[in-house]
């Protein structure tokens, strides 16, 4: 083990251990404030499912803390609750994650109840059903909101129905109905296990002992029908774009998604992509996109753009909420934006800007536990090396003009976008 | 958390400082006393939207100046309306504030209300209320709110009605800011890596010589004393029902309120994570499969406001279900109180939620400024140690005294076939 912390955090200042079983766990002090996080992940996500059995990983995620070989329902959620703590697990598209904070010195009852959800989960009947009742409340309040109904109409075109990205993590209603509690045994029997798990434990504690505390608690994992980590490749598009319309009856807004495939975290133009989607819909205020769409249009009152990243394709996606009148005005505004994107190399001004962005945020995002533990989760689990950040402003500085230029055309100038609308009947559309 | 500094300038502008050297960062707000709740029929949501055209720049520092200056600094700035306050703010690295100290000062009486912006900023407004009322929630919390106050600026949604957003004029607009938005009225919040006597200074450079006609006197009317049961039905298109039930309770500053706070606590948890499985209500409803999820809301505001349940509804249960269990448990903590174990894990959670809510400087300077807009700076300084004091017989007095039937609004929001509702 290495330990003491500076300022960023790196190689350093990070306690790491590596455990037998395939754990990483770090551990960062941050004596600033009176409690601890900690950020976790397992290569449990739903990309592991069958397309009928859409939405399990996600209520096995769910379902963990329902019941365990030695706590009920009551007694987990007693423990955390009569202290204050929080602790949950999200499903994912590939992985599982959870996360928690407490105070500093209810660590140990963290870790305790962590490692008992995540290991030694019952699912008990009874509490499977119940939380499948919620998730189905969920869905069906879902499919009447045209947000998540445009964003899942873009995904279900982006990607064909034998790529897992055609589905969603949470499933829908169709696949969860069906889903019962010997499948969500089943599904943690066979992914849930300690090889590649990345935990990160960040507060007022010390390093060191935090590390031991947790490597005591999950040393002894084992599962060896565990499988390798699945890759999701790049689906072929066939270069031509798409537009759907989803009619939201009683609604008063349209909500647009427009999609491309974008890079995934570790595709080396993927800091370029990220500068140029910037620049396109997000700096000073929603970028290019809010500036022509929400401030000189006044066309709506969001607009602006988001990079996936993550550990497969994920999309390069614009969202917008407008009137149904305005669809076809802000889709062109877009379009128009996405256009000189990838036609035009950005200013000297706007790559500066943006460079100057990205490295001078970093103050705040380290400055609470919770941001400092999802960047170290994050360099671990792309592999980015513990002197990530520590490197971070030189690597942002080395990217030039023409390798936004590069990364727009690539993603952004394919002309296979999916464009997706969802809004009232009538919206005057031609999408 | 370090010795808060309280001081007044002599154009009457408060001064709320904290030093905080953990992060190299520095959280600056200003919030002026002006939300919805001063707003007369006609002109509702115009506090919003003067906030929307105080973005749009002054001379000194035009429109998207800022937004660049901040990014560029890797700052974080945003604005908010509420029903009691205005508030803007700018965390930036320490090295950077002085651009936001300036801008703050310089739009406190420069911004500029230009008519064609205006127009603009119309639609975006609009299309934000729209945005609202695709959630059917919103209209189902509207029409509560409508139901709970009829003479009392809480009475409408902060986002204003519509038929006030189309027909506000850019005057409309210059006067309210105008009025409102004075040194008098308002307050300046620092929290982080500074040198108090330097903030100071500062401060008084750049805000000591605005001049100040004093206090503006804020349109509010007092709501009178509802009699009796109220209940509001909206329909909306879907397929998920929800149940909405309010109670009129005091205001922030009063004693009763912050044992309405441990109450709450008691009923669906306080300790600041996502849901509270072990709480009365969660337990009730939740477990029984009656509800999907239960949230409960206390908000600190200047004058009575509303203590709110919400519940989703699994589907097929219905609203009088969700009602009869929510009542009996009101009922259950009027004649049986609250345990000891009880209360000793309200003060857990209570600790724990009041650290978690300090750790940035941009929570702690939010909290300092909600603080002065309730009318005591020391409000979330004794936020704690008042609600450590609470006792059983407290709560189970407050239960007794305001969740009764005679302060009670009923909001139901049932779902409608959207089939019909798309037929022509």
């Amino acid at each position: 083990m290495t330990g003491r912390q500076t300022s960023i955090p790196n190689s350093k200042n990070i306690t790491r251990s590596r455990l037998d079983n395939g754990i990483t766990i770090l551990a960062y002090e941050n004596p600033a404030v009176q409690s601890v996080n900690i950020i976790a992940s397992i290569h449990a996500g739903s990309i592991y499912e069958l397309p009928a059995q859409n939405g399990l990983a996600s209520l096995a995620a769910g379902a963990l803390m329902t019941g365990t070989a030695t706590r009920d329902f009551d007694q987990i959620h007693g423990a955390l609750e009569d202290i204050g703590a929080d602790l949950g697990f999200r499903g994912h598209l590939h992985k599982l994650g959870f996360s928690g904070k407490s105070l500093a010195e209810d660590l140990p009852t963290l870790i305790d109840v962590a490692n008992d959800a995540l290991r030694y989960p019952t699912f008990p009947d009874d509490h499977v059903e119940r939380l499948r009742g919620e998730r189905l409340t969920w869905l069906q309040y879902s499919n009447f909101d045209t947000r998540y109904r445009a964003s899942k109409a873009m995904r279900e075109a982006l990607y064909p129905d034998s790529h897992p990205y055609h589905y969603g993590a949470a499933g829908s209603e169709n696949t969860v109905k069906r889903i019962d509690a010997s499948e969500l045994r089943g599904f943690h029997a066979k992914y849930f296990g300690p090889r590649d798990m990345i935990l990160v434990i960040v507060g007022a504690v010390n390093a060191e002992n935090a590390v031991e505390l947790a490597s005591d608690a999950f040393g002894d994992w084992r599962n060896d029908s565990q499988p390798a980590v699945r890759q999701v490749e790049r689906p072929a598009r066939n270069g031509t774009s798409q537009q759907q319309l989803v009619v939201v009856p009683g609604k008063t807004q349209s909500d647009i998604c427009m999609g491309v495939l974008g890079p995934a975290r570790l595709a080396e133009d993927y800091l370029p992509a990220q500068l140029a989607n910037s620049i396109l819909g997000e700096f000073g205020m929603m970028g290019r996109i809010g500036k022509s769409v929400r401030e000189e249009k006044g066309l709506a009152y969001y607009a602006y753009s988001r990079l996936g990243g993550g550990h497969g394709p994920e999309p390069w996606s614009v969202s917008a909420g407008v009137n149904p009148e305005n669809v076809d005005l802000a889709i062109a505004s877009v379009l128009e934006e996405i256009k000189r994107l990838t036609s035009e190399s950005v200013s000297d001004d706007d790559l500066a800007d943006n460079q100057s962005y990205f490295t001078g945020r970093m103050p705040l995002r380290l400055e609470s536990n919770e941001g400092i533990a999802s960047d170290i989760h994050g360099m671990v689990s792309f592999g980015l090396g513990l002197d990530y950040l520590a490197n971070y402003k030189e690597t942002v500085f080395r990217i030039g003009q023409d390798d936004l230029l590069a990364a727009a055309q690539r993603y952004l100038g394919a002309h296979d976008m999916v464009i997706a609308v969802a809004g009232p009947e009538g919206d005057g559309s031609s999408a | 958390m370090t010795k808060l500094t309280h001081s007044t300038l002599p154009n009457g502008l408060t001064v709320l400082l904290r030093e905080a050297h953990s992060a190299p960062v520095i959280s600056f707000w200003l919030a002026y006393r002006v939300g919805s709740r001063n707003e007369p029929t006609g002109q509702t949501g115009i506090s919003h939207w003067v906030e929307h055209m105080m973005f749009k720049g002054t001379e000194q520092f035009p429109a998207g100046m800022l937004d660049r200056e901040i990014d560029r600094a890797g700052g974080q700035w945003n604005a908010f309306t509420s029903m009691d306050a205005t508030k803007y703010f700018e965390t930036l690295p320490a090295d950077k504030i002085d651009i936001a100290m300036h801008a703050e000062a310089d739009r406190m009486v420069n911004a500029q209300f230009d008519a064609d912006e205006t127009e603009s900023e119309r639609t975006v407004i609009i299309s934000e209320r729209q945005g609202a009322e695709n959630q059917p929630t919103f209209w189902l919390q509207e029409g509560v709110r409508g139901s709970a106050f009829r003479v009392h600026g809480y009475h409408h949604e902060i986002i204003g009605d519509e038929a006030d957003l189309r027909s506000m004029t850019c005057d409309d607009l210059y006067a309210h800011y105008r009025r409102h938005y004075c040194p008098a009225n308002a307050a300046v919040i620092a929290v982080g890596a500074f040198d108090t006597d330097d903030m100071l200074a500062k401060i008084e450079n750049l805000y000591g010589s605005i001049p100040s006609a004093g206090a503006p006197d804020l349109f509010a009317r007092q709501e009178p004393a509802q009699q009796g049961e109220r209940r509001v039905t909206v329909e909306r298109p879907g397929q998920t029902a929800f149940l909405e039930t309010c109670h009129h309770i005091p205001g922030a500053a009063h004693a009763d309120w912050m044992k309405l706070k441990l109450l709450d606590a008691i009923l669906s948890g306080s300790s600041g994570a996502s849901d509270n499985k072990t709480s009365r209500l969660y337990q009730a409803l939740v477990k029984s499969e009656v509800a999907a999820g239960v949230g409960a809301w206390l908000t600190p505001t200047i004058d009575p406001y509303l203590y709110s349940i919400i519940v989703t509804l699994r589907e097929g249960r219905t609203a009088d279900e969700a009602e009869a269990i929510l009542l009996r448990e009101i009922e259950r903590l009027q004649t049986d109180g609250i345990s000891e174990a009880e209360l000793r894990k309200a003060r857990k959670q209570t600790r724990a939620a009041f650290a978690y809510s300090t750790e940035s400087v941009t929570e702690q300077a939010f909290w300092l400024a909600q603080s002065f807009i309730l009318g005591d700076v020391y409000w979330f300084e004794n936020y704690s140690a008042r609600l450590l004091a609470v006792t059983a017989d407290d709560v189970r007095d407050v239960a007794r005294r305001y969740l009764t039937a005679q302060k009670r609004v009923l909001g139901t929001l049932k779902p409608t076939d959207p089939q019909q509702e798309a037929a022509p």
